[in-house]
């Protein structure tokens, strides 16, 4: 009853307001935000690093690991997932060039890299408060910021994909099987809830943080020690060493919950259908000998989902709990500067 | 819920609630239905201890322009979040174009068209892409959308640049940018916080021009908040003196300069051929009139001379009586006008009146 009070126009002022068919809303505000955020990162320069950044996880194992492949490939008939190989490829000496393991440690940089301003950035160019007094819920403009960020990394994702796979078809002639197409799908969908972690994390930097550049530095050094290999294990030394110095089980506990190395363990056993346990260090050489010894100990992509489902749901977990928390802040936090 | 018979009135002597009661008062207030397209009652926020804005009764009605005077701080930026709920209201209740800003927040965003203090826009886009945008989440999409976006720019003059991109735009621009940004969506109520800030004295004259001539053709009802009482003096048709989170006078200029103007009346005289040596016979002539208490001759010749009349409010009798005086001693009258008191010194003395001091440099 008194919605319908309230939604008559205001007796004082009829002449000026205008009819209200006018104003259907044809969409919800996140999608608005979301294409006019898409269009930015697709001009962008952060685009063109992610575009180069990912080709060099593309292009470059592929290229100098050719001759490698294709002695592999020659074995290809006995070898089961030889497709996946070509994700799992690195030159030779040059161990980190290879896709999942530079896929592992630069989706989480390009992941914050558009995510780390979001909303602090929109603070400082004064574009906020109009921005909100438009008529969109607030939450409407985490959600598309997410939304956009997302979009953009997961169609480089798919084109670096599209583009190994492509080369991999056409160049060397390996032929992927449906599982293995299930597979690589499967590490893909993965991957991109691994940036969406990262970007919720940066969403969360920008929301807490007022200044870009702050909140830029912050986010650089969480990836470099959370995200990169070679500094990775000090942090975990560092927290179970603070925490339980005497606890052979604490290091082993904090890994498990650090994104990276959920990431890094469910990336390998999907990419691996060998790899029966999600603890690491499968080198070429144990990878190819795996394969040829006991090919029958390779495993189903369902076997291989059930091994990885846990460490998928704690970062289901973290990638929520992080955009949770942004969104919170950002709804009880004042519109002014 | 809101009861669709309003209390007879919040009467005076209600106001003064017991301090436990403050809290939790939100749900008591009332508010009728018909008020005009902005009005609070008791509106109040609190961030810890500091009042910011403290029992808010403010109506503004169609078709004029309302302005909210007062210094950085005095409260007047979170009274316009809250009108437009982008904050929450402590206490009291607020009615904007029909509805509950706190709780109905979008239907309020939907007709209240917004130009925030120092206002923003994508610096890598043009001002057309920005109103596009603007238009977009309002709804408003497709060749109607371009046809508003063009009448808009049209309005505030800023055609010929609309294709640039805002980085290039002077902070004139980027203000009327902003007005014709809060007119996109076709408001029934602007809401403009200190429109003319940063902006020079000829762009103040067009903005304001501007401001007149949209309350005339479209009827809309303009709240803007300033700190430059001179500036907007001109074009307010009621002013509300904002002080320390309260509203401590309300109506036009004149009707505030009785209520805290000076004693007396001032009438300016200017006179044709009036040399320096002349000054005493006029001012004598001048003083000799029933009804002028004080006479102060012009400082540089061409100026004129300023009356004090006894009377405050009708100085008409003492201005026949100048005429009839300047015909008989064959004095040419130049100009003859009754001087209202500047926005600026009715600020002052009603702080004082309220026993508010004029602070410096508290932040906005």
């Amino acid at each position: 009853m008194t919605v319908t009070a309230a939604s008559e126009p205001v007796a004082a002022a009829p002449a000026s307001t205008a009819p209200e068919t006018d104003r259907v809303r044809l969409r919800p505000g996140w999608i608005t935000i979301a294409a006019k955020e898409f269009a930015d990162h697709l001009l962008s320069v952060r685009l063109y690093v992610l575009l180069i950044v990912l080709g060099i996880a593309a292009l470059i194992p592929l290229y100098f690991a050719a001759e490698q492949i294709r002695s592999v490939a020659a074995n290809a008939s006995i070898t089961p997932a030889v497709f996946l190989y070509l994700f799992q490829l690195s030159p030779e000496g040059v161990p980190i060039l290879r896709v999942d393991l530079w896929v592992g440690i630069s989706a989480p940089l390009l992941g914050v890299a558009f995510a780390f301003d979001a909303v602090n950035g929109e603070r400082h160019e004064g574009t906020l408060p109009r921005l909100l007094s438009q008529p969109i819920h607030r939450d409407d403009v985490i959600n598309g910021k997410f939304a956009a960020g997302l979009a953009a990394i997961s169609t480089a994702l798919f084109a670096v994909v599209l583009v190994i796979s492509g080369v991999g078809l056409l160049r060397l002639g390996i032929v992927p099987a449906s599982s293995e197409i299930i597979r690589v799908a499967l590490w893909l969908l993965t991957t991109i809830l691994y940036v969406a972690f990262w970007l919720a994390f940066g969403l969360l930097l920008s929301v807490v943080i007022r200044r870009a550049a702050t909140s830029a530095l912050v986010a650089f050094g969480t990836w470099l020690f959370v995200a990169v290999p070679f500094f990775g294990p000090f942090l975990i030394s560092f927290i179970s060493g603070v925490l339980a110095p005497d606890d052979p089980n604490a290091r082993h506990l904090i890994g498990q919950v650090l994104p990276s190395t959920l990431y890094s363990d469910i990336s390998s056993v999907i990419l691996n259908p060998t790899v029966q346990t999600t603890s690491r260090a499968v080198t070429t050489s144990q990878y190819l000998q795996a394969q040829s010894f006991f090919p029958d100990s390779a495993l189903s992509v369902t076997q291989s989902l059930i091994l990885i489902w846990p460490p998928i749901v704690v970062l289901f977990g973290l990638t929520v709990g992080c955009f949770a928390l942004a969104y919170v802040r950002f709804m009880r936090q004042e519109v002014r500067a | 819920m809101a009861a669709p018979t309003p209390s007879p009135s919040p009467a005076a002597g209600e106001r003064r609630v017991p301090r436990k009661g403050r809290l939790r008062q939100r749900e008591k207030v009332q508010i009728p239905e018909d008020v005009g397209p902005i009005a609070t009652r008791r509106l109040s926020k609190r961030y810890g201890d500091l009042v910011a804005v403290d029992n808010l009764d403010l109506d503004v009605r169609a078709g004029e322009i309302f302005g909210l005077l007062g210094q950085n701080g005095a409260g007047k930026t979170t009274t316009i979040l809250m009108l437009l709920g982008l904050t929450e209201p402590s206490a009291g209740v607020a009615r904007v174009v029909g509805f509950d800003p706190t709780r109905r927040p979008l239907e309020v965003k939907r007709r209240v068209g917004y130009l925030p203090d120092n206002v923003g826009f994508y610096d890598g886009m043009t001002g057309r892409e920005n109103l596009r945008y603007t238009a977009r989440l309002n709804g408003i999409t497709g060749p109607s959308a371009e046809a508003r976006i063009e009448a808009v720019l049209e309005q505030v003059g800023m055609t010929d640049r609309a294709d640039t991109r805002v980085d290039t735009y002077s902070r004139g621009m980027l203000q009327r940018l902003g007005i014709a940004d809060a007119l996109v969506k076709d408001p029934s109520v602007l809401i403009l916080d200190e429109p003319t800030t940063a902006i020079d004295p000829i762009g103040v004259i067009e903005i304001l021009d501007m401001l007149r001539t949209l309350v005339h053709e479209r009827g809309l009802a303009i709240l803007l908040s300033s700190h430059l009482l001179a500036q907007v003096q001109s074009v307010c048709d009621r002013v509300g003196i904002f002080a320390a989170g309260k509203l401590i006078g309300v109506g036009t200029v004149p009707e505030l300069a009785a209520q805290f103007g000076e004693e007396r009346g001032h009438i300016e005289v200017g006179f044709e051929g009036v040399d320096r040596s002349q000054y005493r016979a006029t001012t004598k002539t001048l003083r000799s009139i029933a009804g002028v208490s004080d006479v102060h001759e012009p400082a540089r010749a061409g100026e004129p001379f300023v009356l004090m009349t006894t009377e405050r409010d009708d100085t008409s009798a003492v201005r026949e009586a100048v005429l009839a005086a300047a015909a008989a001693k064959g004095l040419r009258l130049s100009s003859i006008r009754e001087v209202v008191p500047s926005l600026d010194d009715i600020y002052r003395r009603a702080l004082h009146a309220k026993g508010l001091a004029v602070t410096r440099g508290a932040a906005a």
